[in-house]
């Protein structure tokens, strides 16, 4: 039982201090969990604390590959305008 | 009838309705002696020292605790200018290597700030430990921090440790209604708090922080981001309440929002506020708070003056080639500073004096009002400056901005800023001339008269043309002193009568 920083991260630190297990370190090109130290805060935290304070949607996830913050979750910004905006930017 | 008076300048420019009276004392009048000491060289706080005296940000606090609808934490680029966004993360001590080498470098610097890209009191190690090396290697620089208050009550004894003098903290609302339409979250407590709940724990904090940082006479400056819409007509209570907790200065900035920002206001399509928007705010709010008029909206990793961004010459690679003799730097920012002091004080001693009877008479002004030298008639009048160093200094094709100053019989008054792009480069970057010239005129499309020290032959036609009146004639004058100047000969001219604004628009 595991979480798990994906390729989305922008390296902000804000979980880093936070893991009671001391279980995510810097790294190139994002931050790492230690899947092996990870509890998922069970038995600390009634809540992961990295994906508590993550502010990006998706870049943690878990055993199954289901992210933790999910997309619109964070920003509250519809996934289908987000990607209407993206569509819009691009065809500049 | 009105007598020919003989006058070696413009009528008032010999009073305290004028120089640098005007905007600077319409700043700094409602501080008391100490304030004004404490702020006289810190850009930031002080009109009058952003003309002299830069800054710099270093970017070692990138965790965030809260997230706000105007900042996407994904964002990085060298291109852009606003707050939250930085090129290169520093840990503490690459931070203060930085510092030594800028403040070597441009003797001018005199406040090292810790502003982001995240909130610096989520960072307190990096933070802390930054302030504490600079504090000793550094002793002649002024520490400040900016932060959006959350964690604040916890760190104001460390701070008041630290001799940190200044802070400012970003707060945009009283009303947790309004909040939850700013803030989507917090992390609190170790856990995310969502809307309505998270913007009233957010305000606790922060007026709780700000009334310690009072009653430890820590100085606090309270930003506001200007959200049309959300808290526009709620601005003037912050004002008022903040004030009554002791904040001595208010700025209130506009909001940026572009869809490429990836911003929750930029994709939602939340419109920024206009100038004159923004203006009319600010004025109502002045009644009650001194409020900042020079905020340039700056990167967590700026450089140099307001207005100026020198970042790039102080990369990490670059600053471990310089040789610097910190020592010697020392000794020469203190003999600036002493510089500088001694001309504001020689400034400030001429613009109180009374009318000077050494002058020699040159030249025969009419001058309608000189009897009884009451209000004028004249209408106020907005006119954009092409400055640098407190002096109309710059050719208007290589401005990167103007300084808008209103002018009026009481004097002239910095009311706010325009970006725009130097579009004369002197080489092939003058391809889109055109169109950034179009986009200059419209920043500047509530201002009567652009001045500048030079000024091109096109671009005069096409100011004109769009009713905004070019003038070089007072090329490296003190900005208020030219200011006033023109107003004048506006007032003369019989420009300034009630109903000859509208001539303008036409």
């Amino acid at each position: 039982m595991a979480l798990e920083i994906i390729e989305s991260c922008v390296n902000c630190w804000a979980c880093e201090p936070l893991c009671p297990n001391q279980a995510i370190h810097a790294a190139t090109p994002h931050f790492l969990i230690d899947a092996d130290k990870c509890s998922e805060c069970v038995g600390d935290f009634a809540e992961a604390q990295c994906a508590s304070i993550c502010p990006i949607e998706g870049a943690i996830i878990d055993e199954l590959g289901e992210a933790l913050n999910p997309p619109g979750s964070l920003t509250g910004i519809p996934p289908e305008r987000w990607a209407a905006a993206q569509a819009e930017i691009a065809a500049r | 009838m009105d007598l020919p008076v003989i006058e070696s300048s413009p009528p008032v420019a010999a009073g305290c309705s004028a120089g640098s009276c005007g905007s600077t004392a319409s700043q700094m009048d409602g501080l008391s002696d100490d304030i004004r000491a404490r702020v006289q060289d810190h850009p930031c706080y002080s009109e009058e020292a952003h003309h002299y005296f830069a800054r710099m940000h270093v970017a070692v606090a990138p965790a965030c605790n809260i997230q706000c609808h105007y900042c996407n934490r994904k964002y990085d680029c060298a291109n852009e200018s606003r707050p939250g966004v930085v090129s290169e993360l520093l840990m503490p001590d690459q931070a203060v290597r930085k510092t030594l080498a800028v403040a070597a470098t441009i003797p001018q610097m005199s406040v090292l700030g810790i502003a982001g890209p995240g909130d610096p009191l989520a960072n307190p190690q990096r933070t802390f430990e930054t302030f504490r090396q600079l504090a000793l290697q550094a002793p002649d620089i002024k520490l400040c921090v900016s932060t959006n208050g959350l964690v604040l009550p916890e760190y104001v004894e460390e701070l008041a440790r630290y001799d940190i003098d200044h802070v400012t903290i970003t707060i945009n609302c009283v009303d947790p209604e309004v909040g939850a339409r700013i803030y989507p979250w917090i992390f609190w407590k170790n856990r995310r708090v969502f809307g309505r709940e998270a913007a009233a724990i957010l305000i606790k904090q922060q007026q709780q922080g700000l009334e310690m940082l009072t009653a430890r006479g820590i100085l606090a400056k309270v930003n506001s981001v200007l959200i049309p819409g959300v808290n526009d007509h709620h601005l003037p209570e912050v004002s008022k309440i903040v004030k009554a907790k002791g904040a001595f200065l208010h700025n209130v900035m506009p909001l940026i929002a572009e869809a490429e920002h990836g911003t929750f206001y930029g994709v939602m399509g939340q419109r920024s506020p206009k100038p004159a928007e923004l203006k009319a705010l600010q004025d109502a709010c002045e009644g009650d708070m001194n409020m900042m008029r020079h905020c340039r909206q700056c990167r967590a990793d700026a450089v140099g003056l307001l207005g100026e961004d020198r970042g790039a010459e102080f990369t990490l690679d670059k600053i471990e080639a310089m040789d610097i003799d910190y020592e010697a730097a020392m000794v020469v920012r203190a003999e600036l500073r002493a510089q500088i002091a001694a001309d504001l004080a020689e400034k400030r001693a001429q613009a109180h004096a009374p009318a000077a009877p050494q002058v020699t008479p040159q030249v025969i002004h009419f001058q309608p009002h000189a009897a009884k030298p009451a209000p004028a008639a004249g209408r106020p009048v907005l006119m954009a400056v092409a400055a640098k160093n407190g002096l109309v200094a710059v050719h208007f094709g290589h401005a990167k901005e103007f300084l808008v100053y209103e002018a009026s019989a009481s004097g002239a008054r910095l009311v706010g800023h325009r970006k725009a792009e130097s579009y004369c480069a002197g080489d092939e970057n003058c391809g889109d001339a055109d169109l950034v010239l179009a986009r200059t005129i419209q920043a500047l499309e509530d201002c009567e008269v652009v001045l500048c020290s030079r000024i091109g032959y096109e671009p005069w036609g096409e100011l004109e043309a769009a009713g905004i009146q070019p003038n070089g004639e007072h090329a490296m004058q003190p900005i208020e002193e030219a200011v006033i100047a023109v107003w004048h000969e506006m007032l003369v001219a019989g420009r300034l009568t009630a109903g000859s604004t509208a001539a303008k628009r036409a």
